[in-house]
């Protein structure tokens, strides 16, 4: 083919256009590829409030809820209890929550609305294993630091009973307290913080 | 050109299709060194567990279904229902579990021989996405029978996405799908895991060999075959991949095959390596079992995760354990290729990365102990050490002068007078009575033994100057 009377600066503006133009509808049909991996409508409308009736809690019993697919756990603390969370709070990473994620009416030393009546979500903040409910002081595998409260058996991490992180293990915050609030004395909804929202 | 039958397969085809150039290049006339040993079995052997995979893969997606209320019960259901699912499924599971030792082995065959250095750095980076998209199938296909493992195992390693700072959480939920683990993300896993991930393996595994065939194979002396040619273009150390190779690789294949069939046939969980307990359970959002841990081939990256006392960092490990691998050839500065020329710094060097390693897959199985923690992280700090170090303790070492030509290597039939020497000396004769008659009988020795071990013993460490 020949060359002769080709304006090579025309060329190269045409194929500059043409791949400019591509690259733009590509990124178009990469959108809803994309966004289509999102959760769906479904998804996003099941998560709504759930109600746990704690009528029936014995004192140290912890009692397990699903909200939105979570484990969701509910403590009864002792009086013993409370007081090691008072006193023992040297070893912890984030003691008044202030990087932790909790609504308001929890961000306070016990983390919680009621000090007795502990309500977390029960995924561990580092990779979102369950942590097992350990309230035992002192237990051989644990060794005599442990003064009772939750140990993720994945990475090593664990919390206290007021799901606040102890230093130096893999999590970066303390448990996630969700919203919630009291319906009344002995019921709560999980998933909403305000009695009229 | 040797007669081939190939050279006439009607013209009309051949005249439409380069099908004996094809050939010629890539088998028949693709020169391959005379001295590939042991380590050069696993290539082959990855091709042929792939082939498993899929044909096991397709049949098993015939009666599986991708669906959180069903799955956990239709892979019984292909265990005890559907004719021969039984072994199918085995199949497919330890193929799972094999491809990563063959694959294991073939990257430690690469290692060793220096095989990708200089001009052979696309081949391992080929090789090493190929690792990557091997990693990336196995974790898709294990949340599939959605099991407890399945379940919990996909939740840590979908969080790890959580933790790259301000796109994480957004991240994790357009990987989910969902706010958490759910028949989304297991449908999606299904698509991934039987369409996506297998296509993009098999168009790497392609470019990885038409990389290999343009450069020509590495040996375990490390030198290059090309270098010394006979009259006719040919490389005078290689010799046609086709018969020589592939009757080789039949060999290496029937072992193979025997041990997979052990496995599958014997111990197709193998106590819980391969198959995890926990997976015989049905997912439960609200548990997680008491001791969780990835399938073993997972196991040294997760061990580098949990070593780190931080969430970003620790990711960030994982994924540098993996990425700086990437890096090898440009790491190494030693002027030789293969361990054989290498000075003794680099062969420990080796010896303490395989400990390590080893190390960290043995301690990524084990509960998260303060102990355990601490060993951890030392392996951690070697598995680093072996791959940061390289530029500097690569370019110290006193390496020994090659070749010209591929060594001659000692037959097995020259071996065999040592070898009956050395079982001389490790057994002894017993007078032994038997029915009124005296009978000699070969015991072992245990002096003798000891003996050998330690001759062996120091024939090791003298190797490694």
């Amino acid at each position: 083919m020949s060359e002769q009377g080709v304006d090579n600066s025309k060329r190269q503006f045409l194929t500059t256009a043409l791949t400019v133009v591509g690259a733009v509808g590509t990124g178009y049909i990469a959108v809803p590829f994309l966004a289509q991996m999102q959760p769906s409508t479904r998804a996003k409308a099941a998560g709504s409030p759930v109600e746990i009736d704690i009528s029936k809690i014995e004192p140290g019993q912890l009692i397990r809820a699903a909200w939105r697919g979570k484990p969701v756990w509910v403590l009864f603390r002792t009086p013993e209890v409370l007081e090691i969370l008072a006193a023992d709070t040297g070893k912890l990473a984030d003691p008044d929550s202030s990087e932790s994620n909790q609504p308001a009416s929890s961000q306070n030393d016990l983390r919680s609305i009621k000090p007795e009546i502990f309500i977390a979500v029960g995924l561990c903040t580092h990779l979102g294993c369950s942590p097992t409910f350990r309230p035992e002081i002192a237990p051989n595998d644990l060794g005599p630091e442990w003064k009772g409260g939750f140990f993720c058996p994945c990475h090593g991490s664990g919390f206290d009973l007021a799901g606040r992180v102890v230093r130096g293990v893999p999590a970066p915050t303390n448990l996630d307290v969700p919203p919630h609030h009291y319906i009344s004395d002995t019921r709560i909804l999980i998933g909403d913080n305000e009695a009229n929202a | 050109m040797k007669p081939n039958y190939l050279n006439d397969c009607g013209s009309w085809f051949c005249q439409r299709f380069p099908m004996v150039k094809m050939w010629n290049e890539h088998m028949a006339q693709y020169y391959a060194p005379k001295n590939f040993n042991f380590w050069y079995f696993f290539g082959a052997l990855a091709l042929l567990v792939l082939v498993n995979q899929l044909v096991t893969g397709i049949l098993l997606t015939m009666n599986y279904k991708p669906d959180a209320s069903l799955a956990f019960d239709s892979v019984e259901y292909i265990m005890r229902e559907v004719p021969w699912g039984w072994l199918v499924r085995y199949m497919h599971s330890t193929g799972a579990s094999a491809f990563f030792i063959v694959v294991y082995l073939h990257m430690f065959r690469g290692l060793i021989y220096g095989s990708y250095k200089q001009p052979r750095e696309l081949i391992w980076i080929f090789g090493m996405l190929i690792f990557l998209a091997l990693m990336a199938e196995a974790f898709m296909g294990y949340l599939l029978p959605w099991g407890q493992m399945s379940y919990w195992g996909a939740q840590v390693i979908i969080s790890l996405f959580s933790a790259i700072p301000i796109i994480g959480d957004d991240l994790s939920l357009w990987v989910r799908g969902d706010y958490v683990i759910s028949d989304a993300t297991l449908n999606r896993f299904f698509a991934f895991h039987v369409i996506a991930i297998p296509l993009i393996l098999i168009m790497l595994i392609f470019l990885h060999i038409i990389a290999l065939h343009e450069v020509g194979s590495n040996n375990p002396d490390g030198i290059e075959i090309k270098d010394s040619k006979d009259p006719w273009g040919h490389p005078v150390d290689g010799i046609p991949f086709h018969p020589y190779y592939t009757v080789k690789d039949i060999v290496g294949v029937a072992v193979f095959l025997f041990f997979f069939a052990t496995v599958i046939f014997y111990m197709p969980e193998m106590g819980g390596y391969f198959l995890e307990h926990s997976n015989f359970i049905p997912a439960d959002p609200l548990s997680t079992p008491e001791h969780i841990a990835p399938v073993w081939y997972f196991t040294p990256f997760y061990a580098i995760l949990r070593a780190i006392p931080d969430k970003f960092a620790g990711v960030i490990a994982m994924g540098g354990a993996i990425v700086v691998l990437f890096f090898l050839p440009w790491l190494d500065r030693s002027p030789v290729r293969s361990i054989r020329y290498r000075g003794g710094i680099y062969k420990k060097a080796i010896a303490l990365f395989v400990l390590s390693f080893l190390g960290l897959g043995y301690l990524g199985m084990q509960a998260p102990t303060a102990n355990a923690t601490i060993a951890a992280r030392v392996c951690t700090a070697i598995y680093f050490a072996f791959f940061l170090l390289m530029p500097i303790y690569t370019r110290w070492e006193k390496t020994k002068p090659l070749p010209k030509r591929i060594n001659e290597q000692p037959s097995l039939e020259d071996q065999i007078p040592a070898i009956k020497e050395a079982f001389a000396a490790m057994t002894h004769d017993v007078p032994e009575n038997r029915n009124g008659q005296t009978v000699m009988h070969t015991r072992p020795d245990a002096s003798g033994i000891v003996h050998e071990l330690s001759k062996f013993a120091k024939k090791i460490i003298r190797s490694l100057d």
